[in-house]
Formats: structure tokens, sequence, C-alpha cells
């Protein structure tokens, strides 16, 4: 059960297209247990598209999706949650007028004779929270609009996670916080790998990636170009492989970890 | 059993000698974060009826305090649907015509000799029926193809006054016999009736504050929360046996009033709608589609049929509206309803704390709300002002109610960030 050589979730050959645009070519793409992949990219590299695939917001038009060493189809946002993979989207996944428990439950309250049964979303609520190490919340009855940038995002993940989640997919987690919350939340994501999870950040920003990720995929123009393990990779070769990378795979022939220069 | 009982007095204790520290700090942090609740709207009505009381003869009578509430009742039945309209963001304009459609139906249904002079007791829940259907329609244009709420219900604005319009061209008015519709307005309950509904509505208020806290188990209920129970049960104790006290002293010519009918059937609505808003599901989606539909729909909430709903509660309370204001008249006539009704409804829920952006607000908004401007109104013309009085100062409340919701809400996004 808890293997984690074997990929949990695989994208082999992915392509789709937006009419005449392109937006993913051949793309291959894996994330263990345990492991928090960065995806990285400049504007325009395919990374939404591909989270969006995953999630269920696109279907692509080629390409498998291997989830648990299965085939499955990902036909809307319910298929993913089904399966375990939950995203979390900048500053869109919360409402504001609700208090933290009523947003980690939002879409799956737990009822009681039709009745909202709010002592257990609280307690539950709590205990994940704790579970995550997330301490600054001052009270989860609280509306989340008077929590900070970080406290929000750090709900936000949580809420995410909360769900027996496998694999959970960030988009731009840090894009609109300060230093000291940028860092509560890079925390957190490291958490969430060392949980057993595994766990995708996209990012367009390198110290993150770095803070974070065990490897990091770089796509340019809807191709790979590139796979690191961190520990073996500097910035540099990543920023050249965002900028000016070749395509790692030509005509069905697999990438390899690190082959490119 | 006694373990645990030493056990939570402990904590309870502490907690209570730090309770009054506490209070100011909450009151202090609300007020920051613009979260006002029904302190000024609360205060406000206090003022105004002390300033009525000083300056109009005959206004702190107990026969004027029954004909404020009988006076209110339609509005705040409108304004109830408003209150839901408002949480999602959305607007319902066509309640005015659709409550007279909703009065025009029970009319219909009762007219003698007609061939269908259906009971009251049948033709009410009919009528109800017919503009849930209304809001259905409505409603499923916003949700489903996006035509924005404004434009619809302004449409409808128009076709339910045409169609208002079109069955009262050649009678004039219809005249309404049948006791129990008209009872929703005119029907007084004897003073010892009038006691055990004070009581009752003041136990079932009990039971359900009491029940979510003793449903929270052994976890130690702060003192904070318990003495605002005691505050809340407090106030609806006194609000519920002041009404009756006073009503049964209402004395027309000889004739002893008592508590109107249309005071409990606010009650039950209100009781009802605030369980189907706090307690539910349903209502748990209201408010979150208002603060942020795309969460919301992220989160796997059906947002169309949430939208769906509303406008069906917003037509069935404006049918509930418009019966008791037929009721009060004893028919449906072509000026009816009231051109005040639509503007006054929204006003009520939005005097009483409901946002117009969508997501904050409380059902009891809507009864605080239309109770301020009936009495505004009802002292006003006591005093012996004009009309136009009435609708200067009713604007000026609600400019200034808005006001106080923008600042707040100001106030909540700058402490957000």
């Amino acid at each position: 059960m808890t293997d984690t050589s074997s990929p949990l979730l695989e994208l082999r050959s992915l392509t789709k297209t937006f009419g005449s645009v392109q937006a993913l070519t051949d793309v291959d793409f894996e994330v263990r247990r345990g492991e928090v992949m960065a995806l990285v990219g400049d504007n325009g590299a395919g990374k939404s598209t591909l989270v969006k695939c995953v999630a269920g917001t696109h279907t692509a038009d080629s390409g498998e999706i291997v989830f648990e060493g299965e085939r499955v189809d990902i036909h809307g946002p319910k298929d993913a949650a089904r399966l375990g993979i939950e995203v979390v989207y900048q500053d869109l996944a919360l409402c504001d007028n609700l208090n933290v428990v009523q947003n980690m439950y939002l879409g799956r309250e737990l009822n009681r004779a039709f009745v909202l049964n709010e002592p257990a979303m609280e307690k539950r609520t709590a205990e994940t929270l704790k579970s995550l190490a997330v301490t600054t919340i001052p009270s989860i009855r609280r509306p989340v609009a008077t929590l900070s940038g970080g406290q929000r995002q750090s709900v936000a993940v949580a809420k995410a996670v909360q769900w027996n989640s496998k694999l959970v997919i960030l988009d731009e987690p840090t894009a609109a916080l300060g230093v000291a919350q940028t860092e509560q939340v890079l925390a957190l994501v490291r958490r969430l790998g060392e949980q057993g999870l595994a766990v995708i950040i996209i990012s367009h920003n390198l110290h993150d990636v770095f803070e974070t990720a065990t490897r990091i995929t770089v796509l340019r123009l809807g191709r790979n170009v590139g796979l690191f393990e961190r520990a073996t990779t500097s910035q540099q070769e990543v920023v050249a492989a965002i900028t000016a990378g070749v395509p790692t795979k030509v005509s069905g022939i697999p990438a390899t970890a690190g082959a490119t220069a | 059993m006694s373990a645990t009982g030493a056990v939570e007095r402990e904590p309870a204790a502490v907690a209570a000698s730090e309770a009054p520290a506490g209070v100011v700090t909450r009151v202090i942090a609300n007020i920051r974060t613009g979260n006002l609740g029904i302190v000024p709207i609360v205060v406000g009505q206090l003022f105004i009826v002390v300033f009525f009381g000083l300056t109009a003869t005959n206004f702190f009578t107990a026969v004027n305090f029954g004909n404020i509430i009988i006076q209110m009742a339609g509005t705040t039945m409108l304004a109830f649907g408003v209150v839901f309209v408002l949480l999602l963001g959305e607007i319902d304009l066509s309640i005015g015509y659709v409550a007279g459609i909703g009065a025009l139906t029970v009319a219909e249904l009762q007219l003698p000799g007609s061939g269908h002079d259906i009971s009251g007791l049948i033709g009410m829940p009919i009528a109800i029926a017919v503009c849930a259907l209304i809001g259905l329609l409505q409603g499923s244009i916003v949700a489903f193809v996006g035509v924005p709420s404004f434009v619809v219900t302004l449409a409808g604005f128009l076709v339910w006054q045409g169609v208002i319009l079109g069955r009262l061209e050649v009678p004039g008015s219809i005249i309404i016999q049948d006791r129990w519709i008209n009872y929703t307005a005119n029907y007084y309950f004897s003073p010892l009736a009038g006691w055990l509904i004070a009581a009752s509505i003041t136990g079932l208020y009990m039971l359900i504050v009491l029940i979510p806290l003793l449903s929270a188990g052994r976890r130690q209920i702060d003192a904070r929360t318990r003495l605002s129970t005691v505050a809340k049960v407090a106030g609806v104790a006194i609000a519920a046996f002041g009404t009756v006290a006073i009503c049964n002293h209402g004395v027309v010519e000889s004739r002893r009033l008592g508590l109107p009918l249309p005071a409990v059937l606010m009650v039950i609505v209100l009781v009802l709608l605030t369980f189907l808003a706090k307690r539910t599901t349903f209502g748990r989606h209201v408010y979150a589609v208002g603060g942020n539909a795309e969460a919301a729909r992220r989160a796997g909430i059906n947002v169309a049929r949430i939208r769906v709903i509303v406008f069906m509660i917003s037509g069935a309370t404006a049918a509930l509206g418009g019966i008791i204001l037929a009721a009060f008249v004893n028919s449906v006539a072509l000026t009816f309803p009231p051109g005040t009704l639509l503007l006054n409804s929204i006003a009520a829920a939005v005097i009483g704390g409901v946002s117009l952006f969508g997501g904050r607000g409380e059902v009891r908004g809507a009864l605080l709300g239309a109770l301020v401007i009936a009495t505004v109104a009802n002292g006003l013309d006591t005093a012996g002002y004009s009309d136009g009085t009435i609708y200067i100062v009713t604007g000026l409340i609600l400019l200034f109610a808005v006001t106080l919701d923008t600042v707040a809400r100001r106030l909540q996004v700058r402490s957000g960030r």
C-alpha cells in the first residue's frame, strides 16, 4: 500500500489542444507518494492545462492518466475528488464570510437528522489543523475574512488534505503572501510530503520550489524539457531549462531523469 | 458522573471571572471587523419608540401597538424572502406584484358564485405554490440562462402587474369573504391563548438554543457562550410576554382585542426560515454562494440549484405577505399591492443588516427592519405628518443603514488583509 517507489500518479504522452493552440504535446509526468513534485515553466508552458487535466476541468485529447497503477478517466472535479485528488487554487478556495469550520466542510457538511452537526465538524477541523501543525489561527469560529493571507492559505490547504486525499495540487500557493507567511505555507507543504501525501506545487518562484520540492519537472511551450532532482541541481540549471530547454522526448521515446544539460 | 461534574466546574469558574473582559474584547473585535449584529437597529428602534411616545398622542397605546404588528406583517413576510435573495447577492423586484398574484389567487379561488368557491384553507396553499412556481420560473432564467436577476425580476414586475390589471380591469376589485383568509390579518387570540403562545415561543426558543449546547457534549461551554445564551433567552421572553401583555390590554369600542394572528404567523415563518438558513446544509450553501460563488462551485455545490430554490422561497413568502395584506382590507383591488410594498420590503431587509453585496445577514433582520419601517410610518402618521414626510424619513433611515453596511464591509476587508 505505502509503496513509494512506483508513482501514485503518472501521465503518459498527454496531449491537449485548444483550437489551433497546442497547449500540451506528448507530456509525461509523475509524482510519488511522500514526494513534493514542483511543476515549473514560463507563462504558457502548459502547467495550468496539465493540472486541469488531472483535476478534471479539462479532458486531454490523447494520452493516459494512470493513478495507483490503474488507468483512469477523469471527466470532472468529482471524479478527481473520488480518486483522492484535491486542488488548492490561489484565492478561489474560500468563502470570506464563512468561518474556518464552515469552509473546511463546505460542500461536504456533516448532518445529523437533517441538521448540521456543528460540534463534530468543529472537533474534526481542530484535529486536522493540529495534525498539520497549523497553530497560527486564532479561532476556528472566526470568519475567514479576518485571517491573514498565510492563515487563509493554510486553511485552504488543510481543507484539501482532510478528505483522505492522496494527491494535493497547489497552484501558486504563495503568490500573494509576505515573507513570513510564505515560510508558514512552505513549511506546511513540506509537512504534507512528510506525512506521505503526494504533492504537486506549481510556482513561478524558484525559491519556493527549492525550499519544498524533492523533484522538479520543467515544461516549455507544452513539452517536457527537464526532470531534476532537487538535491543534484541548481537554480541556474532549472532557469536554463525554463527559458531555453530542448524537448527531452521525440516521438514516443521515454525521457530519463535529469537528462538535460 | 460527579467526577466529570467537578472537572467541568473548575475551568468554568476560571472562565467566569474572565467573562466581563472577554465580552468587552469581543464587542471591540466585532466593531473593528464590521460585525455589528442587531445592536444598532435595536437601539434605533428604542429611540424611535421613545421619540414618538413623547411627541405623538395615541402612539403609545395598546391598540396602536397591535396596529403596528398588523401593518408590518405583509412587509415582513416579503422581507423574509428578500433576505435569502440578498444573501445570494441577487435582487428580486417582482415580489410586490407576485404578492399581488398570491392575493389574487386566493381571492379568485374563494369567489362565491363562480363555481369554484374553494375554502381559503385550500386556496392559500395553492396561492403559495403558484407564487413559488413563479419563483421557479424566474430563478431558472437567472440560474441556467444567466440573465441578471435585476432584469428578469424587473420583467416579472411588469408581467405580473399586467396580469393583475387584466383580471381586475372589469370588476375593479374582488371582495374576500372567506373567513380563514381574513383571519390571517384580523384574528385576535384570547388573552389566555396569548399567554400560552408567549410561553411556548419562549420554551421552544430555549430548547433550540440549548440543544446544540447540550449536544456539544462534555466539552466545556465557555462562560461567554453561557452568558450570551441567557441574554438571548431573556430577550425573547421579554419580547414575547411583553407583546402579549400589551396586546391583551387593547380595547376598541368596548371589545377586547388580544394578540393578533399575524404576529404568530411572522414568528412561525421567522423560526422556519432561520432554521433553514442556519441549521441546514441548504442554508450554509446559500451563505457560501453569496460569499464566493466560485469557491462554492469548486466545493461541489450546485450553485444553480441554490439560486432557483432561493427565488422559490422569495415567491412563496411574497404570496404569504400578499394574502395578509389583502385580508387586512378584505379585498383585492386595482390599487393592490400598495406601491411602497416592494421597496419597503427590500429596505426592511437592508435596514435589518442584510448586506446588498451578498453573504451577510440574518433572517431576523427582516423582522427588525420591517418593525422600524412600520413604527416610523405609524408614528409619523399618528403625529399628523403626511405620506411625503414618511417617505422622506424612511428613505433617510435606509440610506443610513446602507452607509453603515458599506462602512462595515470596508472595515471587514481591511481587517482581513
